[in-house]
């Protein structure tokens, strides 16, 4: 019996987290049936799935990993940009292209060099930890937006070619047709669809897999050597395990991740710039704060925190002025609150009643 | 056969030579006995036995292979496992996954069958599960299973240190001072498991250890350092009357 439940903990976990996903989504594909929902919480249900991705994945980094880094906008911004290039190109370069291949390359391409700059960085910081690793990886972060921002792409005839110099590509003709342009991004990019319920439902699809790999990624043998690094790192080498390798999968991993959230978003807002605001350390702090606030290493408190926070934003604006004030001060609030044993202890007590109360139900079917 | 031989070694920090000319042999399936006073070295051979420090001079082999200044990850993938003085577990993981940690070279299957939760991922998990209750009962550690491992007494957690690192599957097993903290009827229980693994899973054995009941109880062999370097070494009644290592203990 004790056997059983040894192994069935995680799954059940699992599938808890997965369900309530799936429900919370149901619910939601009703309201924007029903039209009950208001077009501002419409225009929120997309920013929470790629928020939910950017949390969950960084929580693979500070959680799991147990390192802290401040650069993960930096990923998002690869992801963004590289995926908003790989469909505007190829809506230029081959315009009868479905839908159906363009979306998914773009995501698939994104990721994938998203990737490759957080194995760059992973290969960066191999010999460091801590307060240098976090540093490392927020200079990291300000390079990657800055780099797009002084790109300039364009298609012509036939032909892609780059600037990386801060200036316009010399010598296009006039038929060419302009991708990126330095600061001002790219822009005009096609929406996954122009139907609130289908984008929701593509952003959900794709936020439900990712948090599904990253639970299986946590519990799994890949998992407990990554945790076996963040408790001790000694004892990790010790038993064998190459923390090396471990560190370079999961970071690269969160940065794939963080570049599929970029594709969302780019292609959600149509129009993106390399901005501080948006891929600087004030959005990797952003993400940093849904981790934090949810519990570090908890998928469930990421993604749980990183709805309640970008709908709070919303929620407030009637206060105008005081809102961003307001925001900290609840921050200030729940951090308080999670960190009060008192509290803490009641919250439990209240789990384990819960909890009590499924045994019993599960032992009167037993018994029957 | 000897499992550990070591020829010579020595090793400096700046102007110390925490050990000097260290030689021992331990042949298959001996529990043998490194002790000494308090910073005689005996930890600082540890950890140059298993590639944390690289020795200055000298050489060690294992089972005929030479492992010197090898690292830890090798030599452990090559057979010599530790626990650690100041416990050292993965205290946020479960009690199982710690086992199920120290099975990772033993068990194996890809990244994409973790990810995608491929056959071969159930298969693995299913013989982790297995092999690593079976180990957690040999010490009286499956019904806390499900527990985090730092809210173990602090006895198990010794326990659980010896279990993962059996779970290596090494050819030869460290223990730094088993021992240590531990009440004299954990200490009894705990000789009993030491010689249980010794027979049960053909190990051969190098502990370090202060409580003389334990180690004249279950050492064949013994080595004694002081200051470094060696001071005897032999059968366990003969050294521990040896009137130099009794000088070296207790003083004129």
């Amino acid at each position: 019996m004790s056997k059983l439940k040894t192994m069935r903990q995680s799954t059940r976990k699992k599938c808890f987290i997965l369900l309530g996903m799936l429900i919370a989504f149901g619910i939601f594909e009703i309201l924007i049936a029903t039209n009950t929902l208001s077009n501002q919480m419409q225009n929120l249900l997309v920013p929470m799935c790629y928020n939910i991705i950017l949390a969950v994945s960084l929580n693979l980094v500070v959680g799991i990993l147990g390192e802290l880094s401040l650069g993960h906008a930096g990923f998002m911004c690869v992801g963004a940009f590289v995926g908003a290039f790989v469909s505007k190109v190829l809506g230029v370069l081959y315009p009868d292209l479905s839908k159906w291949i363009v979306f998914p390359l773009a995501f698939l391409i994104g990721g994938l060099v998203a990737a490759i700059f957080g194995l760059l960085v992973g290969f960066t910081i191999l010999r460091l930890k801590g307060d240098y690793l976090a540093i490392v990886t927020l200079a990291a972060g300000e390079i990657i937006w800055n780099i797009f921002s002084v790109t300039y792409a364009a298609v012509d005839n036939g032909k892609i070619r780059f600037s990386l110099g801060g200036t316009n590509i010399k010598g296009l003709s006039p038929s060419a047709k302009q991708i990126a342009t330095g600061a001002q991004g790219i822009s005009g990019i096609d929406p996954l669809s122009s139907n609130a319920g289908v984008r929701f439902a593509i952003a959900f699809a794709i936020t439900f897999v990712v948090v599904w790999l990253v639970l299986n990624f946590i519990h799994s043998r890949t998992g407990r050597a990554v945790q076996s690094y963040r408790d001790n790192r000694i004892a990790a080498e010790s038993i064998g395990i190459n923390i090396t390798k471990y560190r370079l999968i999961t970071i690269v991993l969160s940065a794939f991740l963080a570049g599929i959230a970029g594709v969302l978003y780019s292609h959600e807002l149509g129009v993106i710039s390399a901005k501080q605001e948006v891929f600087g350390y004030v959005m990797s702090i952003n993400i940093l704060v849904f981790v934090v606030l949810g519990g570090m290493g908890s998928t469930l408190g990421s993604i749980i925190a990183a709805v309640l926070l970008t709908v709070l934003p919303e929620w407030l604006r009637v206060l105008n002025d005081y809102r961003m004030l307001i925001y900290a001060v609840v921050l200030i609030g729940v951090m308080l609150i999670n960190n009060n044993p008192t509290i803490s202890s009641y919250v439990d007590a209240f789990k384990n009643k819960v909890k009590s109360l499924f045994k019993r139900k599960n032992k009167a079917k037993e018994a029957q | 056969m000897n499992v550990l031989e070591v020829k010579d070694l020595s090793i400096q920090f700046g102007g110390l030579r925490a050990v000097d000319n260290f030689n021992m042999t331990i042949k298959k399936g001996q529990l043998y006995g490194l002790i000494g006073p308090n910073g005689a070295g005996k930890t600082t051979v540890f950890n140059m036995l298993t590639g944390v420090y690289k020795p200055t001079e000298g050489h060690i082999f294992l089972d005929g292979e030479e492992i010197t200044g090898k690292p830890t990850i090798k030599i452990n993938q090559m057979g010599i496992a530790r626990t650690f003085q100041n416990i050292r577990l993965f205290g946020d993981m479960s009690v199982l996954n710690n086992v199920k940690a120290g099975l990772h070279n033993q068990i194996k299957c890809s990244l994409w069958s973790n990810l995608f939760r491929l056959p071969s991922n159930f298969k693995v998990e299913r013989e982790m599960n297995k092999k690593a209750m079976s180990l957690l009962e040999v010490f009286g550690l499956d019904k806390f299973a499900n527990h985090k491992a730092k809210n173990l007494p602090y006895g198990e957690q010794r326990k659980l240190e010896i279990a993962r690192a059996l779970a290596t599957n090494p050819k030869l097993l460290l223990l730094d001072e088993p021992a240590a903290g531990m009440n004299p009827n954990e200490t009894a229980e705990l000789m009993e498991n030491i010689r249980f693994i010794r027979d049960n899973f053909d190990m051969t054995i190098l502990l370090i250890e202060h409580d003389m009941r334990l180690v004249s109880g279950i050492c064949e062999e013994l080595t004694v350092l002081n200051f470094g370097s060696v001071l005897a070494q032999g059968e366990t009644s003969e050294v521990l009357n040896n009137p130099e290592v009794v000088k070296a203990y207790l003083g004129d």
